[in-house]
């Protein structure tokens, strides 16, 4: 059996990333996993501007982002297998890849990261009646056609679901022509970004519904119209609130999943709440060796936050790869009221690098209020909030020194106070 | 001539509601921000609303069909329309280098267009 260092799995943004940091790090055995024909994964679609600000300080459209990554990884001559599926993974570190050029090969890898991204939620998962016409799209399929392929998915569009690739196709749809009825938002906020909401919708007066949802699909062979209904505090449709409203295609923008089939064929351990793998700060997973990184791990708004994260799982499996793991109990990052998830779930107090960023997102939307930190009782972190909203990921830092003051320390605890 | 416009701010997830009045095309008063950031927004995006445009170009002979473009700088925002319908009329060869200038200056404002990803022949 072939034997590598480091497997990586995915060339999307988080593969890339943390392909180039451990070859940073100072390894030279690195292999990456790419189903696609291309490097890049989702940035070669998302041909709009404002990717990374925080990583190149200026402002670039996807593809340019997706290129000065692969651009990295290139002048590293790091190996990348393309057109290639990885169909299974076991907790012994063995993945299994499929392709035309090379048929059914097996790899065993001493550490492995998973970048597989996320996949968008279909209609399937919304219950929605109606027959199954053509002209419903997720807002992700619908931006590959237009953008990648140059084919329009319909020309009278209503949008459900206010998430940013939702947003970012009212404009684009509008651009090539398209009338966008409307984005119908079932929660009384957007998911989106304000700066999407302003420049994809007002810009373009596309009107945006929120606490409302499409109760029906009209049409058989071709979608002909929507059922569009305002929505009661528990999401249930209000009755007499029915509007019919015409259209050629419905795109769905409704969230996303990470995909995680093979993470749980390994018997990696899965947080409920981000459906991805419950991991340490050095990003590791339940099985040791195996990593993950990226939207596979839980969805981020921002791609220069998935670089980040990924470049500190290259770092790591590196670290492992060379021995460098240790086997102390890690103190539990646990979420208080407010708080949704946060990853890491646990640290480690001696492997933990100085500064330990702690990614979240809150439940609900909450104005003027405090984001707290607690090691067991005692809060050391009291930071006001003009807003914070489930849209936008937050971050906390914990500092190393924290543990070296309260060695008898056992959870760390965060969470949303009114005062 | 006195104007009052409405605004959401993109400064932050607040989304403050501002209104700005403006004479003779200059800001005379601005409301409803919670921040400086709102306040400098609110008086750039009434005088002089910029956006980049970013959109795709359909390409003879390529790996691929279509290769992505943008305004390499910020264009005013009345001009979009126009831009599009310039756009629309664009058609490439295979093989197209990132970076590369497509068009010199769109629709009078100065901004070039230029190719954001490589195409290479098939």
């Amino acid at each position: 059996m072939e034997k590598r260092d480091i497997v990586i799995i995915g060339g999307g943004p988080a593969g890339l990333a943390a392909a180039v940091a451990a070859y940073d790090a100072g390894n030279r055995d690195i292999l990456i996993f790419e189903r696609d024909s291309v490097l890049g994964g989702i940035l070669n679609q998302c041909i709009h501007n404002g990717f990374g600000l925080h990583v190149f300080k200026e402002e670039l459209t996807g593809p340019e982002y997706a290129a000065r990554y692969v651009g990295m990884v290139e002048d590293r001559r790091i190996e990348a297998r393309l057109d290639t599926m990885v169909i299974d993974l076991t907790a012994e570190r063995i993945v299994t890849t499929i392709s035309e050029q090379d048929g059914l090969v097996q790899i065993e890898a001493q550490a492995i990261i998973l970048a597989m991204g996320c996949r968008e939620r279909p209609r399937g998962a919304l219950n929605i009646p109606g027959a199954r016409p053509a002209g419903i799209f997720s807002a992700g399929t619908a931006q590959r056609f237009v953008n990648i392929e140059g084919y329009m998915p319909g020309r009278d569009i209503v949008i459900l679901g206010s998430g940013d690739i939702g947003l970012i196709m009212a404009r684009r749809l509008t651009l090539e022509g398209a009338k966008v009825r409307m984005v119908c938002e079932i929660m009384p906020y957007s998911g989106g970004l304000k700066r999407n909401i302003v420049q994809c919708l007002d810009d373009y007066g596309i009107p945006l519904k929120l606490s409302h949802t499409v109760t029906k699909i009209h049409g058989r062979d071709r979608v002909e119209g929507v059922t569009v209904a305002a929505v009661d505090e528990n999401r249930r449709p209000i009755p007499g609130s029915e509007e019919y409203v015409p259209c050629d295609t419905l795109l769905l923008s409704v969230g996303l999943i990470p995909e995680n089939e093979l993470t749980r064929k390994a018997g990696i351990a899965i947080h409920p709440k981000t459906q991805g793998a419950i991991v340490d700060e050095s990003l590791s997973t339940s099985v040791p060796g195996i990593f993950a990184a990226g939207n596979v791990l839980h969805v981020h708004d921002l791609v220069d936050n998935v670089s980040e994260e990924a470049e500190l799982a290259g770092r790591n499996a590196v670290a492992f790869v060379a021995g460098r793991a240790g086997g102390e109990d890690g103190v539990g990052v646990e979420t208080g009221p407010g708080v949704r998830y946060t990853v890491p779930a646990a640290i480690h107090p001696g492997a933990a690098t100085p500064l330990t960023t702690v990614r979240f997102r809150t439940d609900n939307v909450y104005k003027d209020a405090f984001l707290s930190v607690y090691l067991d009782g005692d809060r050391v972190q009291h930071l006001r909030k003009r807003i914070l909203t489930p849209g936008e990921m937050e971050t906390v830092v914990i500092p190393k020194k924290w543990f070296a003051d309260r060695p008898a320390l056992k959870k760390i605890r965060i969470l949303v106070e009114k005062e | 001539m006195s104007d009052k416009q409405e605004l959401t701010c993109i400064g932050c997830p607040m989304g403050c509601q501002m209104e700005v009045e403006v004479e003779d095309g200059v800001v005379k008063r601005i409301t409803g921000h919670a921040c400086r950031k709102g306040e400098l927004y609110a008086a750039k995006e009434v005088v002089d609303p910029r956006r980049i445009v970013t959109s795709v170009l359909p390409v003879d002979g390529g790996v691929v069909g279509m290769v992505p473009v943008k305004t390499a700088g910020d264009v005013p925002k009345h001009k979009i329309r126009d831009i599009m319908k310039v756009l629309k009329t664009i058609r490439l060869e295979a093989p197209v280098e990132a970076g590369r200038v497509i068009v010199a200056d769109l629709c009078g404002t100065g901004v070039r267009l230029v190719a954001t990803r490589s195409v290479t022949r098939r």
